[in-house]
């Protein structure tokens, strides 16, 4: 079926990764004492930017699987 | 409460929904495409969506809350309740449901017996999606008014706090209505895949934080009751488990007929795997989706039982807190309140507690504003794609087993296109009926719940007689189907779980049996029905006169030549994944026994 799935998820999971990481950077400390003290907007940020650059790679060379 | 980011979050959320719809509209150019994908979808998605499909509102808020009530024994529901089913459809039926190219379930139904039995199941499918799609609709709403998602907007908008029940209904109805129409099911297919994944993103991180808190699963052991981290403690008698079923109970009503009543026969996920670009892929379908669904007591099940273990605490800002269900909850639990504020005690005097926030609570206590409202995204995805598989699959039914069978049968291929866009439309308005039916009349849904089930109760026994004997008769069918559905009320008319009142709960005609527990009677309810309807359409069946057996090609086990594994690689075998996953279950049930 003509879209490949891959490149929307890909997308997808790279901006919000983008969103989370660059509010993690600029946020307040003081918020992440419900997160035990993670900055968990960074760190999630990047594993789903990381996740979607795989996702668009893959997606864009068309690899079956 | 939320603040920009995670407004962002959520928006750009739903722009791609509706984005996806709207790149899929121009493939879309026959019925087959509109209903069936164009059977044009590779296993991994297929399978994806497989998961994704049942993964609705009962699901992530449900599972949470019996994690929080009955402990790690929920998982029985995915290990017991769910694997098995999911390897024997994809094994052993996907053969006759892909290979008699049947546009539905019901269809196949009509292939292999006649018309009367295709027209019962396709009556109750229809009718019964719709409601389900109605209660997962209202759970929605419901939600995003406890959770106080629109307060801020509405306040700032001066709108009335009143108002947010509707526009949450109604905004979901719109967005699963757009890409429905545009895209059809591959639309749903590829929203249901996002979703999956969304699911994780939100829920991942989520159950880091919280086991990195209690100490990880040897803190979790420490802190609770062995019954709660035990899946298989107490197993031998009902009384001495936290679920109240025995170990027969459980295995037979749950992991045998209830299970594949549900997976092997449900046309909502059967449709997936129909959808699929090929037969092997179609066969791959279930068992690659066994492989997450595994796993996902993990996902699902763990914030329960997390959030009961934290200490009790001050919930203030967290849902349901009301300053007396605050005080007297559990962990993040709060305690049920009435309409006065003060906490609903049970018969033996003790607290009850409201179990279905444990969830929505995990996400308030330890997302801050970000992650948040990726969190509470998934959350709405998930409820959404629950409603949108429903909906494809009452539009597919509609079209092909009810108004192409019995009202208009010479229709043009774009004439059913038409129709199958049309049942979208008025089989959302009716959901959103059935959501406020559900807001008004909540002993109505309960009492057509309990109609449900007795009709789907007895479902596998016949697929199971039609697929693998080929003497089973359209009449053996038809009365087998209708006697366990009479079988299993009166099961239901004639037992009561312990502490129940006669009525909906059971023991409308006679009390001649007490279950220990609801969940007891429902398995064994289930057993009943399936036995009863066994054996009438065995019984039937030898009276009646036998198919020719020249129309049974293909339909039938015994007449159907096996599909060839050949020329396949060992991870795209059925046969090797089903032992795999078989495997790695088992090794689950003894690691967490």
């Amino acid at each position: 079926m003509g879209l490949d799935i891959r490149l929307p998820i890909g997308f997808l999971f790279s901006i919000f990764g983008v969103l989370l990481i660059a509010y993690g950077a600029m946020s307040d400390p003081a918020i992440y004492q419900r997160s035990l003290g993670i900055n968990i907007n960074l760190a999630w940020g990047i594993i789903m930017l990381v996740f979607g650059g795989v996702m668009l790679a893959l997606g864009r060379r068309g690899t079956k699987l | 409460m939320l603040r920009t980011i995670d407004w962002t979050i959520m928006i750009v959320y739903f722009v791609f929904v509706l984005g996806i719809g709207a790149v899929l509209k121009r493939y879309v150019r026959t019925s087959t495409d509109f209903f069936l994908a164009g059977r044009s979808i590779p296993a991994w998605v297929a399978g994806l969506a497989f998961l994704s499909a049942n993964l609705g509102a009962q699901e992530v808020i449900g599972m949470g809350a019996s994690g929080a009530k009955y402990g790690i024994s929920t998982s029985h529901f995915y290990w017991i309740g769910a694997i098995p089913a999911m390897v024997f459809v994809g094994v052993f039926m996907m053969p006759f449901y892909y290979g008699s190219r049947a546009r539905s379930v019901p269809e196949y139904l009509r292939l292999r017996f006649d018309e009367k039995t295709r027209g019962l199941n396709a009556v109750s499918f229809a009718v019964m999606t719709l409601f389900s799609s109605g209660i997962s609709m209202y759970a929605m709403a419901k939600l995003i008014q406890i959770l106080h998602i629109f307060d801020a907007p509405f306040a700032w908008l001066g709108l009335p706090q009143a108002w947010i029940f509707h526009f949450s209904l109604v905004i979901s109805a719109l967005v699963v209505l757009g890409y429905i129409l545009l895209g059809g099911l591959t639309s749903a297919i590829y929203n249901e895949v996002v979703q999956f994944f969304l699911i994780v993103a939100g829920f991942l991180p989520l159950v880091y934080l919280g086991l990195k808190n209690v100490g990880g699963w040897s803190g979790l052991k420490a802190t609770l009751n062995p019954t709660y981290t035990h899946s298989w403690l107490g197993m031998g008698s009902a009384h001495t488990n936290r679920l109240g079923v025995e170990w027969f109970g459980l295995t037979m009503g749950l992991g045998f007929v209830l299970s594949f009543g549900y997976w092997c026969t449900d046309f909502l996920v059967i449709q997936r795997a129909m959808a699929a670009n090929s037969m092997n892929s179609a066969r791959c379908t279930p068992l690659i989706a066994a492989f997450p669904k595994m796993l996902f007591p993990v996902l699902v099940i763990l914030p329960g039982l997390i959030a009961i273990a934290l200490p009790r605490q001050d919930l203030t800002g967290l849902a349901g807190t009301h300053a007396a269900a605050a005080v007297r909850g559990e962990g993040l639990v709060p305690a049920k309140v009435d309409a006065s504020g003060k906490p609903i005690l049970d018969q033996d005097g003790e607290v009850q507690l409201d179990y279905d926030l444990a969830t929505p609570n995990m996400l308030l206590h330890y997302f801050p504003t970000g992650i948040l409202g990726l969190g509470l995204t998934a959350l709405l995805a998930s409820f959404m794609s629950g409603m949108a598989g429903n909906v494809t699959a009452f539009n597919t039914v509609w079209t092909y087993d009810i108004y192409q069978s019995y009202i208009n049968k010479t229709g043009s291929d774009a004439h059913y296109l038409w129709m199958g866009r049309m049942a979208t439309i008025f089989g959302i308005a009716l959901s959103v009926a059935a959501a406020y039916m559900a807001t008004r009349f909540n002993n109505i849904m309960d009492m057509l719940q309990l109609v449900f089930a007795f009709v789907n109760a007895p479902l596998f026994a016949t697929f199971l007689l039609g697929m693998f004997w080929k003497r089973t008769t359209g009449h053996g069918a038809f009365t087998g189907l209708l006697s366990g559905t009479v079988a299993a009320a009166l099961h239901h008319g004639l037992t009561l779980p312990q502490g129940g009142i006669p009525g909906v709960k059971g023991g409308w005609l006679a009390i001649m049996h007490v279950y220990p527990s609801e969940m007891a009677q429902n398995f064994w309810t289930a057993i009943y029905a399936w036995t009863t309807c066994c054996l009438v359409t065995i019984l039937v069946s030898l009276l009646t006169r036998a198919h020719d057996e020249k129309e049974l090609v293909g339909l039938v086990y015994s007449l159907t030549e096996r599909p060839t594994q050949r020329g396949l690689r060992w991870y795209q075998r059925p046969a090797v994944l089903a032992v795999v996953v078989l495997a790695a279950t088992a090794l689950l049930n003894i690691i967490f026994r």
